[in-house]
């Protein structure tokens, strides 16, 4: 350890302490509270850049560095030290997550100016920081786990930022009863390791999986696919993503876009040693992976909501992502490599919807937009750059990244029959297709078209109006990663070489069809989404209702029916169960000790009789004993 | 004639004061059976002494007797302070140890 | 050593008398009676202990408990009140047949002990008694039993404080003396001279008739409470002296004036139609039955204590 890995724990400390600041200081900091918080993300990401070029300084092979914190726990033989790793994959993070929440820090301030709970949104946007770095910097599975949970406290928090509001609150607490259901995965997950490598650090795991059996591993890889889901909002745990919307629009871009929900993509790929050892899991994975795909895709074309739009479309490219990761070495470095590019377009998109909404009086209704480019021309390019990239336009930074996912899914794995190849491949074929749809509606039916502006809540006019620079300067910053990030990441194959001591060095496989016929087949679906998109929404006028639509439509609107099927099968039976076990408790368990009660209550009035309060009788009582006592003394004698 | 015939006069006494005590209401008649077993064991205090040739049984037959008079004086007065306020002498009438 | 005659005559005498009596305690309606057979018993008590050469406890045994435990609880029947008998009818369900199974079988238990038990040969206390009986027991009592001798006197005094305590009562009103009740009856406009004795002395002096005053009436207030609540007063018809009128006559007569009735009744002042003063019939006078009240003072009545 050198003097400059020193610094890591900076990383962590300086967000924890400016929010620990802000919410202890109380009213006392509402007037520069939020600089102060601005001021922790980008220390935390002057520490992130210092070490990543120590990290680049150094040759390949030794870019895996452990930081050791301090003894945490030490119970027989489980030894557990606290220790932060920096390597490529958790600085990757850490720049992504300090950059981006930089940025968004920034954008906030303007955002939240007119809100009186600013100084503590900061504090909370600083917790997340502070726990996000925690989780992606954590050399075990324990310390992952208590960032996995402040990401998840800091995610409810924010959420429910506005709780006054009650949908927002009730949002709030779904998305944390969704992550429970995950983090149960996470737990259970640990505990497996710790039965099956007696360690739940990555190095002891890593080495201990040639030494378990297939089961045990695939059982710890479904876990870890189960925490996954809860966190990513991947199938069947994604219904939270969209009413998590409900949070200040920075959150969404921060927190349900770019980085607390590619957490799941992080510890897929972090946990590698382990999907390695259990190919059912790592299918499960792709599995997962493409059908959220498919289903965030259709939300997104169905949904009106701009907000909860995007939310549709942060779970189709995370689906991408998990996809990516179930197909093995092959696929990791492009499953980080998009969460990046993602991470840069679905912030800067969020934040120009933020704009929007900002200029339209917090409407979030697509439908009541529309010819937006003239009032918003920084927000138009920013987030037609976002677009852009999402769709995968060359040379955007989607495109780098997802047609290498879209390539990657068409190999054929080293397990596994051919028809995994095209099945996969097609579905992110398709999805990209899909993908152009949606977010070409999305753009078009906001800033182009008629304008269907409804008044405001306050009933005047709309005057939309372009936002400050406080917010257009971090969209602009993020536009420009949206257009060139992809491209400078993958000249030469840098970012996959750059994560190599994580993810391994993988030898090139070709796709069952030529890349070139990929790329050309992507572009075509992508066009067709694209023209597609443009005859609905540009050239046809765009009602200002949302028409009664297919059957597809419908159920997409409503989140494919998610949270009826949560409900009838998960809720309603739980209810059920809960109901049964409370009669089982009231009857059974209460009933014995009650019943405890009542017979010595019983027995008390039994013995109640005796005590008449009459000497005579009591006499008697003794001299009946004695006689009695005398007998049974003397009865062997006789 | 022995010395058992003694004995069991002491252990039919005994009886019957405990027969009193168990059965008589007057609180005074019952007191009087207490003293009636009291004195049927002092007649076996002293038998045995006879029968032993030594006079601690009598000796404690006259320990007993100091005490049975202690315990009059003080079952009187009880008795008497009991009947002031109850006009009554009856054991059944004091049953105040009844919840 | 075994008995001797007299002693088996004595104690076949006496052991019956004393399971007689003591079924009497157990029997007798009449807390007295059941306190004389107790007596009894102790007395018969006594005699066995000097048949059985244990003359000390005999005289003790006379001493302590028929002269004072036993006079102590007759002085306690004549507080609670001698004709207070007990009813023999068990009011306490299962309580005459618990106790007599309890009994009976705490009899049968000890009796079957004491006549199972094989003994040893009585050795008699002829040596022990050897500087008589007194000397022994007195020997062993201060000897090593001095300590309890100590304890036990120390108990007999605080068992007499603690009847002292026991019985002692409050005074809840303040004393009412002679001054006191003198005081009352002046102030109720009461008779304040002592009652008239009842009778007349010339006559008939028995307790039922009423005292007369000069002018030959009756006075109620002479006759006893008791007897005038009871309605056993006699009249005074036949007894009536009418002193005052043969009185006039005699002096009269002495100074040698030969009155008729007429002229005595005019020195008199009285009427002729009835010359006598309306006597009362038997069983109607009707003095006051009941004191006067002498407030909230007093303890009762002015008869009673």
């Amino acid at each position: 350890m050198n003097d400059l890995t020193s610094l890591a724990p900076l990383l962590v400390a300086v967000p924890l302490a400016s929010a620990a600041l802000l919410l202890l200081l109380g009213r006392a900091a509402d007037r520069w509270g939020h600089w102060l918080g601005v001021l922790a993300s980008t220390a935390a990401f002057v520490v992130g850049a210092v070490l990543l070029t120590d990290l680049l300084g150094r040759p390949a092979d030794d870019r895996v560095l452990d930081v050791h914190l301090f003894d945490w726990i030490s119970a027989g033989h489980f030894d557990l030290s606290a220790g932060l790793r920096v390597d490529p994959l958790s600085l990757t993070f850490v720049l992504l997550v300090t950059f981006v929440g930089t940025l968004i820090h920034v954008y906030s301030v303007a955002y939240m100016a007119h809100d009186a709970a600013r100084r503590r949104f900061f504090a909370y946007l600083n917790l997340f920081i502070a726990a996000m770095l925690v989780l992606v910097l954590a050399d075990s599975y324990l310390l992952l786990f208590v960032g996995w949970e402040g990401v998840g406290l800091a995610s409810y928090l924010l959420i429910g930022f506005w709780n006054h509001h009650t949908p927002y609150a009730v949002a709030a607490k779904k998305a944390f009863v969704a992550n429970r259901v995950g983090d149960i995965g996470l737990l259970v997950a640990l505990m497996l390791m710790f039965a099956t490598f007696g360690a739940v650090d990555f190095d002891s795991v890593a080495a201990g999986v040639g030494g378990a059996s297939q089961g045990t591993l695939t059982a710890i890889g479904l876990m870890l696919l189960l925490a996954a889901c809860g966190k990513s909002a991947q199938f069947p745990l994604q219904s939270w993503l969209g009413d998590a919307m409900a949070g200040p629009t920075p959150v969404s871009a921060l927190i349900h876009a770019a980085t607390m929900v590619t957490a799941g993509v992080y510890l897929i790929v972090r946990s590698a040693p382990v999907f390695e050892g259990a190919p059912t899991a790592q299918l499960v994975v792709t599995i997962i992976g493409a059908i959220t795909l498919l289903i965030g895709a259709i939300i997104g074309c169905a949904k009106d909501d701009i907000k909860k739009a995007l939310a549709a479309s942060t779970m189709s490219q995370i689906g991408y992502m998990v996809l990516a990761a179930g197909l093995g070495p092959v696929g990791y470095a492009f499953a980080i490599f998009h969460l990046v590019t993602h991470g840069f377009f679905k912030a800067g998109m969020f934040l120009g919807a933020g704009s929007v909404m900002h200029g339209m009086d917090d409407q979030t209704d697509m439908r009541r937009f529309g010819g937006l480019r003239k009032y918003m021309v920084i927000t138009w390019v920013t987030f037609g750059a976002g677009w852009l990239a999402i769709l995968g336009v060359p040379p955007f930074s989607g495109f780098w990244s997802k047609d290498k996912i879209i390539e990657s899914a068409f190999v054929v794995p080293e397990v596994g029959g051919e028809w995994r190849a095209w099945l996969f491949g097609a579905v992110a074929l398709v999805g990209a297709g899909i993908t152009a749809f949606y977010m070409s509606r999305m753009f078009f039916m906001t800033f182009h078209g008629r304008q269907r502006w409804a008044q405001t809540s306050d009933g005047h006019d709309q005057h939309p109006h372009e936002s400050p620079a406080l917010m257009t300067i971090p969209m602009v910053l993020l536009a420009v990663g949206s257009v060139g990030l992809g491209f400078v990441l993958q000249l030469g194959g840098g970012f996959t070489t750059w994560l190599e001591p994580v993810t391994g060095h993988v030898e090139h496989h070709e796709p069952v069809l030529p890349v070139l016929v990929i790329q050309v087949a992507t572009l075509v679906a992508v066009a067709l989404g694209l023209a597609l998109a443009w005859r609905q929404y540009l050239s046809l006028p765009v009602p200002e209702a949302a028409p009664a639509g297919t059957v597809l439509t419908r159920a997409a609107r409503v989140d494919l029916y998610q949270d009826a099927v949560n409900d009838a099968v998960l809720v309603e039976p739980g209810r059920h169960l809960t109901r049964s076990l409370v009669y089982g408790d009231r009857t059974a368990v209460d009933g014995a000790f009650t019943g405890l009660g009542r017979l010595t209550v019983g027995i008390g009035e039994l013995v109640r009789k005796v005590q008449t309060g009459y000497a005579r009788q009591y006499a008697a009582t003794m001299l009946l004993g004695l006689v009695v006592l005398a007998v049974v003394v003397l009865a062997p004698r006789i | 004639m022995t010395l058992t015939h003694y004995l069991v006069l002491s252990a039919i006494l005994f009886s019957l004061g405990a027969a009193t005590v168990l059965l008589r209401r007057n609180a005074i008649i019952v007191f009087m059976g207490v003293e009636l077993m009291l004195n049927a064991t002092n007649l076996a205090l002293v038998t045995f002494a006879r029968l032993h040739g030594d006079l601690t049984g009598q000796v404690m037959a006259f320990f007993v007797m100091v005490v049975a008079a202690a315990e009059v004086v003080v079952g009187l007065a009880i008795i008497v302070s009991i009947f002031r306020t109850r006009k009554s002498a009856s054991v059944d009438d004091i049953n105040l140890l009844k919840s | 050593m075994t008995p001797s005659t007299a002693e088996a005559v004595l104690f076949w005498v006496l052991a019956p008398i004393m399971v007689l009596a003591a079924g009497g305690l157990l029997f007798a309606r009449k807390a007295v009676h059941a306190a004389l057979c107790v007596i009894t018993v102790m007395i018969s008590l006594a005699f066995l202990y000097v048949a059985q050469e244990a003359p000390f406890l005999g005289v003790v045994q006379v001493v302590v408990y028929t002269g004072a435990v036993m006079m102590l609880f007759l002085f306690v029947l004549m507080l609670v009140g001698v004709d207070a008998s007990d009813s023999l009818v068990e009011t306490l369900r299962g309580q005459r047949w618990i106790g007599w199974v309890a009994a009976l079988g705490l009899g049968v238990v000890l009796v079957g002990v004491v006549g199972r038990t094989v003994y040893p040969d009585a050795v008699g206390l002829g040596d022990a008694n050897g500087a008589t009986n007194p000397v022994g027991v007195a020997r062993i009592i201060f000897g090593q039993h001095v300590f309890a001798l100590e304890v036990v006197g120390a108990l007999l005094v605080t068992a007499a404080l603690g009847a002292l305590v026991l019985t002692h009562r409050q005074r809840l009103k303040p004393v009412v003396r002679q001054r006191e009740r003198a005081a009352a009856r002046v102030k109720a406009g009461a008779r304040l001279t002592p009652l008239p004795a009842p009778g007349v002395y010339a006559r008939h002096n028995a307790m039922d008739v009423p005292a007369l005053d000069p002018d030959g009436n009756p006075i109620e207030e002479s006759v006893p409470r008791v007897l005038r609540i009871r309605g056993q007063e006699a009249g005074t018809d036949a007894f009536h002296a009418d002193t005052y009128r043969r009185a006039v006559t005699a002096v009269l007569a002495q100074r040698g004036v030969t009155a008729t009735d007429a002229e005595v009744d005019a020195a008199l002042g009285t009427t002729e139609d009835d010359p006598r003063p309306p006597a009362a019939p038997p069983g109607t006078t009707a003095g006051p039955t009941t004191d006067i009240t002498l407030g909230e003072g007093s303890t009762g009545t002015e008869t009673q204590p």
